[in-house]
């Protein structure tokens, strides 16, 4: 094999991803390159880019949590029809924090306490919340909310969209948790090597079950700015969302065995997912080719990763 | 004289019903080192797991200084002054030095941020006074295994540990890297820490520790100061009977014939240089050197699971092209792995299934006649013969040969892994490390079943740390450093010193000045 005298690490090559997908699109449309569209891009990915940050934490744990497009649709409904019934915004949002971090609890519980697999779990939690959603509204959506109901997904502050500034903070709190605090370290750890983790002392279950409290509840803040934009909370909102999550994990350089990754590596990988599609977008691409270009996108950034692993193994 | 600072009374332990400890008692002194050995299976780690908080007892009690203790999860025997060094380390391969020495006691601000700086000061102290330079921001996936034993230490030391116990911690050093660590170990001792030894190998025991304590087949034996026992008599307590001579007589090879195995110039880019020798049929080559010398990548080259860069391999003279493992097995090479549990045997397979697993294509009928395994279907009956055969052979101890290896102690386990490598009736067969972590008279075993398998004809390649296994069972010797082969030994040049002056070139050097 030919060696580069600089061999680029994961980091710099997702940079150079994201920085050559811009200018590529920047070349071909040069709207693009606008502020209003620059603040888009962030906006449209937001509601994926929240969910990713409790997905990144749950893959770093060893673990996948499927279930977080179902747990937004009914946490939403819980905010959503308390709305209806005249409770204050504020309190319907808590709302569906709660519900959403409820059902995180449940998907925790099944994981960590009676130690079932994760993607059993959330399956089952995706069918499940999915399933209560659509009893509940019997198929039709809930529509018409209040102004300030609406505003984590319709408002500006300071001139930038509310979303952006939900998830710029939903990064902030998840950065700290993670890189800061005892408990994102214990994470990795039990992610690593579970067993080294409790022979250290480490509460095991209780770390992991906390993972995917915040899963649950990052997907019910997703779901906030989701339901303010449409403004109509549909049994069916957010199907398919974790596709999205995961794949900007995954893009984003987490292990998908556990223990390894950064969360701005999962915001590098949602924002090459929101540039493509936004790109695609602006050059009116047949919207069914997006799925396409995403999955090959993926698919391309693990063989690359693949590599990269190998050959720094060769090395060491 | 006592000062009751540790003490197990009366301790049994039963899994499912099936008993591993009966009726234990141990006594610990402050500043003091116990030996604790017996024979794999004999309920050494059981124990300590016990002391650990892993496992609870069945019956009986712990008392520290008189108080009655009880420990239900490992961070409660951490709380309790207790630091227990698994032998396959409780390290987080994905973190740092110093994150994995305040894991699970994270030393943090006022707000619940963890103090970085503060614990990466506090772990280069202790790393310091444990006199290495290990950087503690370092990731543990970048030290070696003698470094990751100070990193543990680190970790006792940092919540304060009064005992430490170690299992088997010498497995994976050099005897440098050994010398180290008893040097460390006395430190820590006068210090008032005590500590638990457990090993296989009786002279460490000996060297290190004051009193010790034999168990076997999870009963007590007795227990000693070391100073009044001698090393047979250690043996045979552990084993419950006399051990005749540990190595079988060696038998002439035969360096007449054409080789059966001939290496020229191997080159791996980074690990291995110019790396030469051959093997006469029915000899006995042994591998020295220090961790890291290049001993597993040889094998690892000649198995094509590393691909060479330059050189070639000759088996009985004809060149040998291996892109993957498979075609170096069906050259009639067998690799037993060294690291048995990573990359040698299944452990939830069961004895059977783990035997024919190499040889599996031998054991196909094929339904459309001719030899194409694709259309057939395995003989069971001729696979359980063929288990059976080895288990006789090599006095496999299991329940059944349906059993799953996981319930094997560690030198059935590498009992079946040598008859897997058998079952593709090699010519040469390289065994890395085969007596590694297995008991004294599984080793003395393994030992006759590599000088039978000489004898019949077939040429073994033996990669091993312990000096002694070279020299009491290798017709000559290869001792490497750095990726290179340092000096070849035979006849009257075959000494532990001289494999450790090639080893850590002292040799050379004294030929340069």
């Amino acid at each position: 094999m030919p060696s580069l005298p600089w061999r680029p690490g994961s980091r710099t090559l997702l940079l150079l991803l994201l920085g050559g997908l811009m200018l590529a699109v920047g070349a071909m449309e040069p709207r693009f390159f606008t502020g209003t569209n620059l603040l888009n891009v962030l906006r449209q990915s937001s509601i994926i880019g929240i969910i990713s940050l409790g997905m990144t934490v749950v893959i770093l744990t060893g673990g996948i949590d499927l279930s977080v497009g179902s747990i937004l649709a009914l946490s939403v409904l819980f905010a959503a029809s308390a709305a209806k019934a005249g409770v204050a915004a504020p309190l319907a949002w808590c709302c569906a924090l709660a519900g959403g971090a409820g059902l995180g609890w449940c998907n925790g519980f099944g994981i960590a306490r009676l130690r079932l697999p994760p993607f059993i779990v959330t399956l089952g939690m995706m069918g499940f919340a999915r399933g209560l959603a659509l009893l509940y509204t019997g198929g039709a959506p809930l529509t018409g909310f209040g102004a300030l109901f609406r505003f984590p997904g319709t408002g500006r502050f300071g001139g930038v969209p509310v979303p952006v500034l939900l998830f710029a903070l939903a990064f902030l709190a998840v950065f700290v948790l993670l890189e800061r605090c005892p408990w994102g370290e214990r994470v990795r750890s039990v992610g690593s090597n579970s067993v080294a983790a409790w022979g250290s002392g480490i509460d095991v279950p209780g770390t992991v079950a906390k993972a995917y409290v915040l899963s649950g509840t990052l997907a019910a803040l997703a779901g906030l700015v989701l339901v303010g934009r449409l403004d109509s909370a549909q049994p069916s909102a957010g199907l398919g969302y974790e596709f999205g999550a995961i794949a900007g994990v995954v893009l984003g350089g987490t292990s998908f065995s556990g223990g390894q990754g950064t969360l701005a590596g999962t915001i590098v990988g949602v924002l090459i997912m929101g540039v493509l599609e936004n790109g695609m977008n602006l050059l009116n691409v047949n919207p069914f080719s997006e799925q396409v270009v995403k999955g090959v996108v993926i698919a391309a950034a693990l063989v690359a990763y693949g590599s990269l692993g190998r050959r720094s193994r060769a090395a060491g | 004289m006592d000062d009751g600072f540790l003490e197990m009374r009366g301790i049994c332990k039963s899994f499912s019903s099936v008993p591993v400890l009966r009726d234990i008692d141990l006594s610990l002194r402050r500043g003091e080192i116990l030996g604790v050995i017996g024979e794999n299976g004999a309920g050494k780690s059981t124990l300590m797991k016990i002391l650990g908080g892993i496992h609870q007892p069945t019956s009986g009690e712990i008392r520290s200084r008189g108080q009655r203790v009880c420990f239900r999860t490992p961070a409660e025997a951490r709380s309790g002054g207790i630091s227990l060094i698994p032998q396959e380390f409780n390290l987080v391969k994905d973190l740092c030095v110093y994150d994995n020495v305040f894991l699970g006691a994270e030393l943090h601000g006022p707000l619940g941020m963890l103090s970085k700086k503060r614990m990466q000061r506090r772990t280069a102290e202790l790393l310091a006074e444990l006199g290495t330079d290990i950087s503690p921001t370092e990731r543990i996936a970048n030290l070696s295994a003698a470094q990751k034993q100070l990193v543990e230490i680190a970790k006792a030391l940092a919540f304060e540990a009064e005992l430490l116990i170690m299992d088997e911690p010498t497995t994976v050093l050099t005897s440098h890297e050994v010398q180290i660590l008893f040097r460390l170990m006395r430190r820590l001792k006068e210090r008032g820490m005590s500590i638990i030894y457990i090993s296989h190998k009786l002279k460490e025991i000996k060297a290190i520790c004051d009193r010790v304590l034999i168990l076997r087949d999870g009963e007590f034996v007795c227990e000693k100061p070391t100073a009044e026992m001698s090393l047979e008599e250690m043996a045979s307590r552990m084993v419950g009977r006399e051990l005749s001579q540990i190595f079988p007589p060696k038998r002439l090879p035969r360096p007449d014939q054409v080789p059966a195995l001939e290496v020229r110039n191997l080159s791996v880019r980074g690990l291995l240089r110019n790396v030469s020798f051959s093997l006469a049929p029915g000899e006995v080559l042994g591998f020295g050197g220090l961790v890291g010398a290049g001993r597993t990548e040889v094998a690892e080259t000649i198995m094509g699971l590393r691909r060479a860069d330059e050189g070639e391999i000759l088996l009985s003279g004809t060149p040998l092209k291996v892109r993957f493992p498979e075609d170096a097995v069906r050259a009639g090479v067998s690799y037993l792995s060294e690291d048995r549990q990573g990359s040698g045997i299944l452990t939830g397979f069961s004895v059977t299934e783990n035997v024919t697993l190499v040889s599996l294509g031998s054991y196909v009928r094929s339904l459309l006649g001719g030899s194409g395994s694709f259309f057939g279907l395995l003989d069971k009956s001729r696979e359980r013969r063929s288990a059976s055969h080895y288990r006789d052979l090599f006095n496999i101890r299991a329940p059944s040969l349906d059993a799953r290896l996981e319930f094997l102690s560690g030198g059935n386990q590498q009992k079946v892994s040598m008859a897997k490598s058998l079952d593709t009736h090699p010519r040469v067969l390289v065994a890395d490390e085969p007596t590694r972590g297995i008991d004294v008279s599984a080793k003395q075993e393994m030992y006759r079943f590599i000088a039978d398998l000489a004898e019949s004809g077939v040429s073994c390649i033996v990669i091993s740390s312990e000096q002694e296994e070279l020299l009491g069972l290798c017709h000559r010797v290869v001792v490497m450093r750095d990726g290179r082969i340092a000096g070849v030994l035979e006849g009257a040049s075959l000494t532990e010193e001289e494999i450790m002056f090639h080893a850590t070139g002292i040799r050379e050097e004294a030929k340069a000045g």
